[in-house]
């Protein structure tokens, strides 16, 4: 409750999020992009009383990566169509891993403008129906093509650089990488949408195979198929939607340059820094009002490189941070509790959503057994590609 | 005098079947910029001109590549790093090393290239690449 008091006077909402739903992330076989879509959708439908979405739902914006997965394009009209939406607006929202936390902020800046009362944001993608190198493939078309992809940096190449940075200049280990694969399964284990709810040991994660040195498999988040939605609402009408709704007060965008070897620095993501400090003033917060995180672990040593650019900890102390255990389920500041892209999974188009969901289960108290106590405050930072766009939002109890 | 080549990608790959690695610079601030384009990202200027780099760099990162996609499997594992010019610029780029466990921030790497070209239809380019120092 004193928490509460220190909050009331904090920033007005943006927007409120009044419902959200997630698909069974993994390998699923036979199931289109649109289908994990509307199963997505229909958890949330579910979670409103009284609610018509094709009535209500006037405007819809969708992240999605690539349409090279399922040779399909178009498929905002798509996904509306087959979570029953017709005949809403609907929108692809396209910026690598950030496209949904993108899609997110079309949706609050439709709300904020006042020309829609209720929109539903949200991603999706569906991945392994092609084998891995081709996935590998589409995965690095995020990055620079005639200089990039063309002298043979992949995904897991181009944080490798990173890694190899932060290695370099702070004497961050392979080690305090692999704690923070050790720690996402553990949260992973206790979601039942996460693809992998398996623990692993730091020993399995260390001596798992070389993807791109420094960065081994257990360093990688997964190869996943599905889908995430939030139904956003003017924050007047949150209470008669739901009893169940969190206030969007903070959100932040910034891009760097495209190509990695034109950025200040390999040791942090600015477009994350500047991304969050927009949300942050906007929410008049500072990063230890914040009780729950969920941020964008693409790979390991990008967490820890988010634990210093969202201002958790001094520049070159993540390794450090994660050593600590603060952002363990039972830290001092809880980060991944689904278990993050890790082992949540990362169906590219569908994270940034996804992490608005599990941030809305903890605020709303529905979090189950990965429940984090009295939480208020929500941090969701999301990348797109190798962090040339960066989105950050911050979400508060209702 | 031929005309001045203009300050786009197709054109530095153009250079490099000539041999010669090529970055634009701003005519105003002086900034280099690779890959090469017409508007200054520093100060804005869009009086760019070609200049040439000298040969040598600095490995500033990199990583070694075990899992590749299709078109670069055969080479695996390989090097990619990010290289530092003389000039100040860098430039990703593909590292030839004797031995992998050689690599080492901050070594000393010249530029070389190889025409071969890909048999893909497009693009037809010829490649850049460093090396270590002879
Ligand atoms: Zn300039």
């Amino acid at each position: 409750m004193v928490r509460r008091e220190r909050f009331h006077l904090a920033a007005k909402p943006l927007a409120s999020i009044v419902s959200v739903g997630l698909s069974k992330f993994g390998r699923r076989e036979g199931v289109y992009a649109r289908e994990l879509f509307a199963e997505a959708a229909l958890e949330s439908f579910h979670r409103l009383e009284d609610f018509d979405p094709g009535k209500q739902i006037r405007a819809a914006f969708i992240g999605q990566m690539s349409e090279s997965y399922e040779r399909q394009s178009h498929t905002a009209p798509m996904a509306a169509n087959w979570a029953g939406l017709l005949p809403v607006a609907a929108t692809r929202v396209e910026d690598a891993c950030a496209s949904s936390g993108a899609a997110l902020r079309c949706g609050i800046m439709a709300i904020k403008s006042g020309l829609y009362d209720i929109v539903l944001v949200g991603g999706m993608e569906k991945m392994t129906n092609l084998p891995t190198p081709e996935v590998t493939g589409i995965l690095a078309t995020a990055s620079d093509f005639p200089f990039e992809q063309w002298n043979g940096m992949t995904f897991p190449g181009v944080f490798a650089l990173m890694a190899t940075s932060h290695m370099h200049e702070y004497g961050t280990t392979e080690e305090q990488m692999a704690m923070v694969a050790v720690k996402n399964h553990k949260h992973g284990a206790l979601n039942p949408k996460a693809h992998m709810q398996k623990e692993i040991t730091l020993d399995e994660a260390i001596k798992s195979r070389v993807v791109s040195w420094p960065l081994k498999i257990y360093d990688c988040s997964l190869i996943t198929d599905g889908a995430s939605v939030a139904i956003l609402a003017k924050p007047k009408l949150a209470k008669k939607l739901s009893k169940n709704y969190v206030h969007i007060i903070g959100t932040g965008q910034a891009q760097d340059t495209f190509l990695m070897h034109e950025r200040e620095s390999l040791t942090t993501v600015k477009a994350a820094k500047l991304a969050s400090q927009e949300a942050y003033k906007m929410a008049d917060l500072r990063p230890k009002d914040v009780n729950v995180a969920e941020v964008h672990d693409c790979f390991t040593i990008a967490e820890i490189i988010a634990y210093e650019d969202l201002g958790f900890c001094r520049p070159g102390l993540g390794g450090k941070f994660i050593e600590s255990g603060a952002p363990a389920l039972d830290g001092s500041l809880p980060i991944n509790t689904s278990g993050g892209l890790k082992s949540k999974g990362h169906p590219v188009g569908a994270t940034g959503t996804a992490q608005i969901a599990e941030l809305y289960l903890q605020l709303t108290g529905q979090a189950d057994r990965r429940q984090v106590k009295d939480a208020e405050i929500g941090l969701a930072h999301n990348l797109g590609g190798s962090g040339a766009t960066a989105v950050v939002h911050i979400l508060r109890s209702g | 005098m031929s005309a001045p080549r203009d300050p786009t990608i197709e054109e530095f790959y153009k250079y490099c079947s000539e041999k010669k690695l090529m970055g634009v610079r701003c005519v105003r601030c002086k900034h280099i910029m690779v890959p090469p384009r017409s508007i200054c990202n520093n100060c804005r200027s869009s009086r760019v001109e070609w200049t040439q780099l000298g040969s040598k760099g600095k490995l500033t990162t990199y990583t070694v590549v075990h899992m590749a996609p299709p078109q670069f499997k055969h080479m695996t594992p390989y090097a990619v790093g990010i290289v530092e010019m003389a000039e100040g610029v860098k430039l990703p780029s593909i590292i030839r090393v004797a031995r992998l466990e050689l690599l080492k921030i901050g070594m000393e790497l010249e530029a070389d290239f190889s025409t071969n070209p890909q048999e893909s239809a497009w693009p037809q380019w010829p490649r850049y690449f460093f090396k270590e120092t002879a």
